[in-house]
């Protein structure tokens, strides 16, 4: 290289070097980004710091493990607990299985055909659909329609006025016949009044067949998992079929030309290589679940319950045997930070407990999408 | 037996197995890929026991046409194939053909090694328990078989249970190789193998290719063409989807009747 070009190179370096300095604009844009960043910020630590601040005095082993008491002033928050991690595992029971055959027929069955693109916009508007609405739906499909028909076909139970009216008619005679034998008896002429008219309703009450049993036709933990399980549909289908497309041609290849069926493709060399992707979606799908209060507001949240959603106990010798019943109301942690904030008698003095509910409600989705990430990572790496 | 014959007379030997049956034959066959053609009317045919090479520059359809014999290329959505391809005598393009015998029959090797994310034993044994093998002890001695037909065994048989994902490029393709084997094929495809292999590794591979066709009909592409000269008994020439010739090696090396392969052979083409 010439002298004369090495010394214009220079030229060119000093040049450059000068540009670097940045033009007044972007000094006033730069810091106008770094505010708002800095406001978002520092709004996040705000909000999680109050929660911290107010909520940790409140933590005790007695306020995870405890009901509450004192018309909801003192004890804990473990029935909220025990029916926020119930209802989400079963939205997740409910929502994997059929997520993870959505994706596996969109990817590998249907691919890029009509059948796909009705799918995924179906999919994708679900996605849009505010979370209010499926509070509704679960209400109206789940409840009112397949509950009620379930309680219908099961146990008879009228399922609007006319079939109640109906069924009336037919048991009119049977109530009439239990009444006379109430007064046949001879007991009766003993009681007067009040008396006498309270054991024929007892008699004839006692014997008469339950007509509105209801089981399925009502708020339940089930139905609350399955309105939540249609929310997060697309959280798990998304994932799911972004992990079935990340497993590479080269693998089908391979075990279609060993002669694999599509199906043992799909078993043995899609899904397993898709695992943590699906995971991944799994777990967001439970921290989205567990965030949401509208969906489940009408399908068996309640306020408090004497007693944890479980079923009659079974002896099994010893051992004495009780599961989570599905099919009753529960508690929730969301709906208990949101009554005892706007519903309580004492919203000032139960301040704390309010606190102490939410910063257990992060603690547990923060929790889940740590999981996430921890999957994701390694997901990405293998 | 059949080998052994061949290697001594084969200079003497007649293009085309005049005096060998052929075992493998396409018949007139031509490939599209929706409107786009990608194999024009190739016919060719190979005996048994002998390793043909398919040469041609890039995407003049010689993936298709070895995808096209195990029926791989059917998983391409809007694929149509016209002709015919036998395997001894028997048409396997009909709609009856039985696609996972069919490709029990054809073993096929890609261009990248493409293990699965299993341990060595388990990508061996792979192929066998799709089939419904289920014995442990069959299941050992195959995978031994396999990998030692393969050329592997001395190197992997003391950590069978490790990931086939840490042996290197080359073993990967051993590896994929015993996967094939194991299943027990008649036919071998293998499409590039070496391309993504460095020199070393690719060496015990055509060494490998020189045993295994004692056993295996094989097909080979590649786009070398001292690799095709040094492993194959039959070359064919393919360019833009149509056969331009076919011939025993030596003869399309030394004496290429096309001016399109002298052209390609001495490098002043694609
Ligand atoms: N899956 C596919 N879909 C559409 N076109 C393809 C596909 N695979 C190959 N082709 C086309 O067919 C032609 C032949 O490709 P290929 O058989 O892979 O050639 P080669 O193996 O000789 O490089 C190329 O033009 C390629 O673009
Ligand atoms: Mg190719």
């Amino acid at each position: 290289m010439s002298a004369a070009s090495r010394k214009s190179l220079q030229a060119v370096r000093e040049a450059v070097q000068k540009g670097d300095r940045a033009p007044l604009w972007a000094a006033i844009f730069e810091n106008i980004v770094r505010g708002f960043t800095i406001a978002v910020v520092l709004m996040l630590v705000f909000i999680l710091g109050t929660i911290v601040w107010e909520g940790v005095p409140q933590i005790s082993w007695d306020f995870l493990t405890k009901a509450p008491t004192d018309g909801m002033r003192e004890g804990g928050i473990f029935p909220a607990i025990f029916g926020t991690i119930f209802v989400v595992l079963f939205m997740i029971l409910l929502a994997l299985p059929l997520g993870i055959f959505g994706a596996v027929y969109m990817v590998e069955y249907v691919r890029n055909g009509p059948m796909a693109r009705v799918i995924r916009a179906a999919v994708n508007n679900l996605a849009g659909v505010p979370s209010i609405v499926f509070g509704l739906f679960g209400l109206g499909f789940f409840i009112l329609f397949i509950g009620r028909n379930l309680d219908y076909y099961a146990f008879g139970t009228p399922r609007d006025n006319a079939e109640a009216q109906l069924i009336e008619e037919q048991l009119e005679p049977l109530r009439a016949q239990y009444r006379e034998e109430a007064i046949a008896q001879a007991k009766i002429d003993e009681l007067k009044g009040k008396e006498r008219g309270d054991f024929i309703r007892g008699y004839v009450a006692e014997r008469m067949p339950a007509q509105n049993r209801k089981v399925f036709g009502q708020g339940a933990m089930f139905w609350a998992a399955a309105t939540l399980a249609i929310l997060v549909l697309p959280v798990i289908i998304v994932s799911t079929e972004e992990a079935l497309r990340a497993v590479p041609a080269s693998m089908r290849e391979a075990a279609y030309g060993l002669g694999a069926s599509k199906w043992q493709v799909i078993s043995t060399v899609v899904l397993p290589q898709a695992r943590s992707g699906i995971m991944t979606g799994a777990i967001l799908a439970v921290a989205r679940g567990a965030g949401e209060l509208a969906p489940i507001l009408f399908v068996g949240v309640t306020f408090f319950m004497p007693s944890l959603p479980l079923t009659e106990p079974v002896n099994f010798g010893p051992l004495v045997i009780q599961v989570v019943n599905p099919f009753q109301e529960f508690m929730h942690l969301n709906y208990h930070i949101y009554t005892m904030a706007t519903q309580h008698p004492d919203p000032v003095g139960t301040r704390s407990i309010q606190f102490g509910t939410t910063l257990v409600l992060i603690v547990i989705t923060f929790m889940m999408n740590i999981g996430a990430i921890v999957l994701r990572r390694r997901y990405a790496r293998s | 037996m059949v080998l052994r014959l061949m290697d001594k007379q084969s200079a003497k030997i007649e293009p085309m197995g005049e005096e060998l049956a052929p075992f493998l034959e396409v018949d007139s066959l031509s490939v599209w890929y929706g409107e786009k053609q990608a194999v024009q009317d190739v016919s060719l045919s190979a005996p048994k026991n002998t390793v043909t090479a398919l040469i041609g520059p890039s995407g003049c359809g010689k993936s298709t046409l070895i995808k096209t014999i195990n029926r791989i290329n059917e998983l391409v959505p809007g694929v149509r194939i016209e002709g015919d391809v036998r395997i001894g005598g028997e048409s396997i393009l009909g709609e009856k053909v039985d696609l996972r015998s069919l490709r029990q029959r054809i073993g096929m090797v890609f261009q990248r090694p493409n293990p699965f994310p299993k341990s060595i034993f388990e990508n061996v044994a792979y192929g066998l328990k799709i089939h419904g093998v289920k014995d442990k002890q069959t299941l050992d001695d195959v995978v031994e078989w396999a990998l030692k037909h393969a050329a592997l065994w001395d190197e992997v048989h003391d950590r069978l249970k490790s990931s086939a994902l840490d042996l290197s490029g080359g073993q990967q393709q051993r590896l994929c190789i015993a996967r094939a084997l194991a299943v027990q094929p008649d036919i071998l495809l293998m499409d590039e193998p070496c391309s993504a292999l460095d020199p070393i590794a690719t060496s015990r591979i055509e060494e490998l290719i020189g045993h295994l066709k004692e056993e295996y009909t094989i097909l080979i592409v590649t786009h070398n063409m001292q690799q095709a000269s040094r492993v194959s008994d039959y070359t064919a020439l393919m360019w833009l989807g149509e056969l331009v010739e076919y011939n025993r090696t030596d003869e399309l090396f030394m004496n290429p009747k096309e001016k399109t392969t002298e052209d390609y052979i001495t490098g002043r083409n694609g």
